[in-house]
């Protein structure tokens, strides 16, 4: 399988902080890598960066083996990268249905097909899809989030912490919606739930200080409670 | 629609209220004239509230566009006055004609002047709020500077359609027409505007924008497109309200902008940022009151402004139609 996403000695600062300090990891087609580390460790700001929301100072990102570190956040998105960030990043004053048609990069009939069937697949989201998005539970927003992503053909799809905060019933939800995902797009994860992460991944990172401190696969990080001690405090 | 109700007898009580201390008829002139004025701070403030909502630009230069329209259109009028004199003739569609082109060049010289601001002085500056009031203030000197080369520094008297000038004997209340012209024409945008918002692909993605920018650039949406978009239109609009503040004064002058800048921002403050209904309602609320106020204590008149934007920010901090960030 080729490499979707690939990082390369990345570096980045937000205002006077030096966050991420040589970040490179390979992503998979087909597979869900999962980045974990604990609270600062570069986590949501490498999501950032592939989003091109953050300019990296050093360093490379590619997708399918196209640089794409210059370019704006809007033409990255174009290219089919879809981003759920962490807290969701819904809009609260408009309607469900509403935040899915913003979400659409061109409202033709084949993204409104898209959208039928994230209302198929998120039948609460159907049930509210008048409502204002502020008004809907943790779950509904991070379902509507993950909904909004999948009304365009992405190849790759990055999201940010999707449990936090969540109960455990709508958490075994979320990982029955990722799982389905995974047959439609390359996933790259950021998750602080490891018992989820475990479920989900296939490959792993370990970031600490913003470095990527450990690659490999997930089954190994799962059976090596040194690593896991040390990096996660687990 | 929650807050709807409570608005709406807050408003019927604010409208009624006057008249325990005004005579009717007094009453009825002074409320056409406050909504008239209401109306004409609304264009100013639409766009400003826009601008300051979507894309967090303290845009001071928004008075020296409001002035660009009013001389543009002040030329305009006076041009097609002369040639053919269709603002001083007794037809009323002369005086609609030399009136519409008179829009058309004011909304078309601010919105391109929007356009130039907006890529050269405002695109660097954003998320720097300090700089943002430097450099539009800087600009606000250049434009008004440019405004007294062409058509000098002293007070231009505007021609005013001949069918547009004095009034209407309503059951004996005099009610001045043009206050009437202006009232419509602050509907008729604020009509457009809500239609652009709420039913166009364009106003979804303003409004998603409002709300939180950044996400929309990572939905594939180039949000500078729009950001110079709105700073075209909200300019386009500070263009109108120069022209129709020149009408309704009937002369204009190179600062008269920044003197009314300060009712838009007091209005985009009460109304809550980003929000066009709010920036009408509160334009409504200054307009109003200003008026009552200036006939029973004309003094207090500029203080019930102030007055109105203390006790709003007191109450509901984000504003009456703020969704906050």
């Amino acid at each position: 399988m080729s490499d979707v996403l690939e990082l390369e000695g990345v570096h980045a600062s937000i205002g006077q902080h030096h966050i991420l300090q040589g970040v490179s990891l390979r992503v998979r087609s087909d597979a869900v890598t999962v980045l974990l580390g604990r609270n600062g460790a570069g986590k949501t700001t490498t999501m950032r960066t592939i989003m091109g929301v953050l300019r990296p100072s050093r360093g490379s990102v590619r997708f399918e083996g196209r640089p794409i570190h210059a370019l704006p956040p809007h033409a990255i998105a174009r290219l089919g990268i879809g981003y759920v960030p962490e807290g969701q990043g819904i809009f609260a004053t408009l309607t469900v249905e509403e935040n899915l048609r913003v979400a659409m990069l061109a409202e033709s009939a084949e993204s409104r097909e898209r959208m039928r069937r994230v209302l198929g697949l998120f039948p609460d989201l159907e049930r509210f899809r008048v409502a204002r998005a502020g008004t809907l539970s943790g779950g509904q927003k991070q379902m509507l989030a993950i909904g909004r992503a999948l009304v365009n053909p992405v190849r790759l799809l990055l999201v940010d912490e999707p449990s936090k905060g969540l109960a455990p019933i709508v958490v075994e939800h979320l990982i029955a919606a990722l799982k389905a995902l995974k047959r439609e797009a390359t996933v790259v994860l950021v998750e602080q739930n490891f018992a989820m992460a475990s479920r989900l991944g296939d490959d792993c990172y370990v970031m600490d200080d913003g470095r990527t401190v450990h690659s490999g696969s997930m089954a190994s990080l799962v059976a090596d409670a040194a690593l896991k001690r040390r990096y996660l405090g687990i | 629609m929650t807050r709807g109700v409570p608005l709406a007898v807050g408003a019927v009580v604010l409208l009624l209220l006057p008249l325990a201390a005004i005579e009717p008829r007094a009453w009825l002139t002074l409320t056409v004239a406050g909504l008239a004025m209401g109306m004409l701070i609304f264009l100013v403030a639409s766009g400003l509230t826009l601008i300051f909502g979507l894309m967090d630009v303290l845009n001071f230069a928004h008075g020296a566009l409001f002035s660009w329209g009013a001389y543009a259109g002040f030329t305009v009028a006076l041009l097609v006055d002369g040639r053919w004199g269709w603002a001083a003739s007794p037809s009323l569609l002369a005086n609609a004609g030399v009136f519409l082109l008179a829009i058309a060049a004011a909304v078309a010289v601010a919105f391109g002047l929007g356009v130039l601001v907006e890529r050269v002085i405002v695109r660097p500056v954003y998320g720097q709020h300090l700089f943002q009031i430097l450099i539009t203030l800087g600009a606000t000197i250049v434009l008004e500077e440019l405004i007294r080369i062409a058509w000098g520094p002293n007070d231009q008297v505007m021609p005013v359609p001949f069918g547009f000038q004095g009034s209407w004997d309503v059951a004996d209340v005099i009610v001045l027409r043009f206050p009437i012209i202006a009232i419509g024409l602050g509907v008729i945008v604020y009509a457009g505007m809500l239609w652009l918002l709420n039913r166009t692909r364009v106003g979804l993605i303003v409004r998603a924008g409002v709300e939180n920018n950044e996400m929309v650039q990572v939905m594939g949406h180039d949000i500078h497109r729009y950001f110079t978009g709105v700073f075209a239109v909200g300019s386009g609009l500070a263009g109108v309200g120069g022209l129709m503040w020149g009408l309704f004064s009937q002369s204009i002058r190179p600062a008269m902008g920044g003197e009314q800048l300060i009712f838009a921002f007091v209005v985009v403050i009460i109304g809550g940022l980003g929000s066009v209904t709010g920036s009408l309602v509160g334009a409504l609320l200054v307009g109003l009151s200003y008026n009552y106020v200036a006939f029973l204590v004309p003094k207090a008149a500029i203080g019930v402004t102030m007055g109105l934007m203390v006790l709003v920010l007191l109450v509901r901090p984000t504003g009456l139609f703020g969704v906050g960030k």
